[in-house]
C-alpha cells in the first residue's frame, strides 16, 4: 500500500501535503473500510450463528423468520437497538459514560491492524505484532472499567472491577503461552510466525512439542477469560449482577459493547490460529497471486471461524464458575503450568533448534487420535440417546 | 488426607477429562433433530388434530341432543354456563331460550360434561380462543328458542341419531369420572401397589 501511495505522491496528487499526513489519512481510510466491510459484518453474523448453534445444542431451532433461515436477524436486532432511546442516568458521570463504549470499540478494532488475513492482506506487519495485539486488546478493560465506574451503579461497578481483575490475572498465562511460540520463532511479527509454520498439521506449532500443545489450551482458556466469555463471563453474570457493566446502557452504546464481545471471538480465534494452527498457510497450488491470496484468506477465515464455533459450543456446555474458582484456576493452575511450558520449550529449543521432527509427527498422530476418540464418545452418547439425527443446519 | 501433589494433578486431569466428556455430550445434541414445533404456521398438520383424545379444549354444545336438564349449569363451579329453559304448558315440553358459555370464565375443569345425560356439552380440541373483547368470548348457542331433546321420543330421527351416538360415545370414553374404559394393565398395577 505504501508503494501505491508513494506512486500517487510522485505523480503530484497530493502536492503541498506532507507525505506523513497522506500515510496517516490513508491508514485511517483503510481502517474504516476494514471496519465497515469486515468487522461489523463478522460480529453481526456471529451473533446470529451463535444463537443458532446454541439452539441446536438445546434441541431448539433458533431465529429463522427474518430473511431466509433468519440470516437477517442480526440486522433487525442492530437496527432495533440503534433506534432505541439512549438513556444517561442522572447520577452518572455523563462524559465517561458516553466515552466508554468508544474506548472498548477502539481497543477491539485496533487489534485488526496487525491481523494477518493472507500473505499480503495485513494493514501493518508490525515487527512486534503479537505484543501489539496483546496490548491493544487490554484497552478493552479500560473501557469496561470506565463504563462500570461512570454508571454510578453498584452492579456496574462490581462488573467492571471483576473484568479488570480477570483480565489482569489472565494476561500472565496468556503472555507466557504466547512466549513459547516466540521462543521457537524468535520473532514477534505475526507474518513471520505464520511463515515459520506450514500448511500441513504436522508443520503447525500446536504439535511442535508436548509443551506447545498444552500452551495452546492454556492460551485458549486465558483468552476466553480475557474476552469475558463463558465460563468466565463473571463481569456480566446476569444472575448476580443484572448485566454487569452494561446494566445502565441502552441503544447504540449497548450495541457497541456487544459488537465488541462477539467481534472479540474472532480476534481470539485469529490469534490462536496465527500462533498455533498455521495461519493462512496453504499448499502452493497456483502461481496466480490474487487467487493464492484469496485461498489464504479463506483458509484463515475458516480456521478462525472454527475457533469461534468452538467457543459458542463451550458456552453451551460449561456453567459459569465462581469468582474464587476463577482466581484459583488462573493463579494455582494456569500460571504454574504456563511457567513449566515456558521453561520446557526453552530447553526444547536449546536442544533441538529446528524442532524434533519425530516428536512433531508423533504429536500430530496423537492429536488426531484424540480427535477420533472424541468422535467415538460423541457417537457413544448419540447411540445411547437413540435420538433422530439431523446434520443439516437448516430447519 | 490425600497427598496435595496428587490432589493437584488429579484436579488438572479431572478438569481436562470432564470438559472433554461434556463437550462430547453437547456435540451429540448438536447433531440431533430439534424438537421444536413451529406453531402456528409451520406445522405439518393442525395442532388441534394432533392433540390427545381427552384434551379439554373450548366447550361446545350440540343443541339437538340437549335435554335442558340444567345438570351442567349446576355442576359448573364458577357459573360460566347460563341456561334459560322454560316448560311449555300446552305440549309439556322444555323450551331452551338461552344457552350461554362464557369462555373467558371457563377453567376447563370438565365437570359440566360428566353429568350430561346425552353428551351434549363436550370439550373440543379447539384452543385458539383469543378475541378482541370480553363480550365476544361468550358463546351463545341458542339463536331462537328451540325445543329441548326428549329421550322418550320417536327413536330413529335420522338427523339426531348420529349426533346422539357421538354424544354417548363421548360420555363413555371421555366424561366418565374414572376416565372411561380402564387402560389394559391398570388393574394389575393397582393391585400390585
Amino acid at each position: 500500500m505504501q508503494a501505491f501511495l508513494d506512486q500517487l505522491i510522485a505523480d503530484g496528487y497530493f502536492a503541498g501535503v506532507p507525505p506523513q499526513l497522506v500515510y496517516a489519512i490513508a491508514i485511517v481510510a483503510a481502517a474504516a473500510v476494514v471496519i465497515f466491510g469486515f468487522v461489523l459484518n463478522v460480529a453481526g453474523v456471529t451473533t446470529f450463528i451463535e444463537r443458532r448453534v446454541w439452539a441446536r445444542i438445546q434441541s431448539r431451532i433458533g431465529p429463522n423468520r427474518v430473511g431466509p433461515q433468519g440470516i437477517l436477524q442480526w440486522l433487525a436486532d442492530g437496527i432495533k437497538l440503534l433506534m432505541k432511546e439512549e438513556l444517561v442516568p442522572a447520577a452518572a458521570d455523563a462524559t465517561l459514560f458516553k466515552l466508554a463504549p468508544y474506548v472498548v470499540v477502539m481497543g477491539f478494532v485496533a487489534a485488526f491492524v496487525a491481523m494477518p488475513f493472507s500473505s499480503v492482506l495485513i494493514a501493518a506487519d508490525l515487527n512486534l505484532g503479537i505484543l501489539y495485539i496483546t496490548a491493544v486488546t487490554s484497552l478493552v478493560v479500560v473501557g469496561i472499567l470506565m463504563a462500570g465506574w461512570a454508571s454510578n451503579n453498584k452492579w456496574s461497578l462490581i462488573g467492571g472491577i471483576r473484568s479488570a481483575a480477570q483480565i489482569v490475572s489472565y494476561e500472565i498465562p496468556a503472555a507466557l503461552s504466547i512466549f513459547t511460540i516466540v521462543l521457537i520463532t524468535g520473532t514477534l511479527s505475526m507474518q513471520s510466525i505464520i511463515k515459520a509454520q506450514g500448511w500441513a498439521p504436522w508443520d503447525w506449532f500446536l504439535f511442535y512439542s508436548p509443551f506447545t500443545f498444552v500452551s495452546f489450551w492454556i492460551l485458549f482458556t486465558a483468552l476466553l477469560a480475557e474476552g469475558n466469555r463463558t465460563p468466565f463471563d463473571l463481569p456480566e453474570a446476569e444472575s448476580e449482577l443484572v448485566a454487569g457493566f452494561v446494566t445502565e446502557y441502552s441503544g447504540a452504546r449497548y450495541l457497541f459493547f456487544f459488537l465488541v464481545e462477539w467481534g472479540n471471538l474472532y480476534v481470539i480465534s485469529a490469534i490462536l490460529v496465527t500462533l498455533f494452527l498455521g495461519g493462512w498457510q496453504v499448499p502452493h497450488v497456483t502461481d496466480n497471486p490474487v487467487l493464492l491470496n484469496l485461498l489464504q484468506f479463506v483458509t484463515f477465515f475458516v480456521k478462525s471461524y472454527f475457533g469461534v464455533i468452538l467457543m459458542m459450543w463451550i458456552r453451551a456446555t460449561l456453567p459459569r464458575i465462581r469468582v474464587d474458582q476463577l482466581m484459583s484456576t488462573c493463579w494455582k493452575y494456569l500460571v504454574p503450568m504456563a511457567f513449566v511450558n515456558f521453561v520446557g520449550t526453552a530447553v526444547w529449543v536449546a536442544i533441538w533448534p529446528n524442532g524434533n521432527r519425530p516428536v512433531w509427527i508423533a504429536m500430530t498422530v496423537l492429536g488426531f487420535a484424540l480427535l477420533f476418540y472424541f468422535f467415538y464418545r460423541v457417537e457413544f452418547h448419540r447411540r445411547r440417546s437413540g435420538a433422530e439425527l439431523l446434520f443439516s443446519p437448516f430447519s | 488426607m490425600a497427598n496435595p501433589v496428587s490432589t493437584y494433578l488429579r484436579n488438572i486431569i479431572d478438569t481436562a477429562t470432564t470438559v472433554f466428556e461434556g463437550m462430547a455430550v453437547t456435540c451429540s445434541h448438536f447433531i440431533r433433530k430439534p424438537s421444536t414445533v413451529q406453531y402456528p404456521d409451520r406445522v405439518p398438520l393442525r395442532v388441534q388434530d394432533t392433540l390427545p383424545f381427552r384434551y379439554r379444549g373450548i366447550l361446545e354444545v350440540d343443541l339437538e341432543i340437549c335435554t335442558g336438564c340444567l345438570a351442567c349449569e349446576r355442576a359448573c363451579p364458577i357459573d360460566c354456563i347460563v341456561i334459560g329453559a322454560t316448560k311449555d304448558k300446552q305440549t309439556k315440553q322444555m323450551i331452551l331460550t338461552r344457552f350461554d358459555i362464557d369462555i373467558a370464565k371457563c377453567m376447563y375443569c370438565g365437570l359440566c360434561s360428566e353429568p350430561c345425560p346425552t353428551g351434549s356439552i363436550h370439550h373440543t380440541p379447539e384452543f385458539e380462543g383469543a378475541d378482541f373483547s370480553l363480550e365476544s368470548m361468550i358463546r351463545r348457542y341458542v339463536k331462537e328458542p328451540v325445543a329441548a331433546y326428549k329421550p322418550k321420543k320417536v327413536e330413529t330421527d335420522p338427523v339426531v341419531a348420529p349426533i346422539l351416538e357421538r354424544g354417548m360415545r363421548y360420555l363413555e370414553e371421555f366424561a366418565a369420572p374414572e376416565g372411561g374404559a380402564p387402560a389394559p394393565g391398570a388393574d394389575e398395577a393397582e393391585s400390585a401397589a
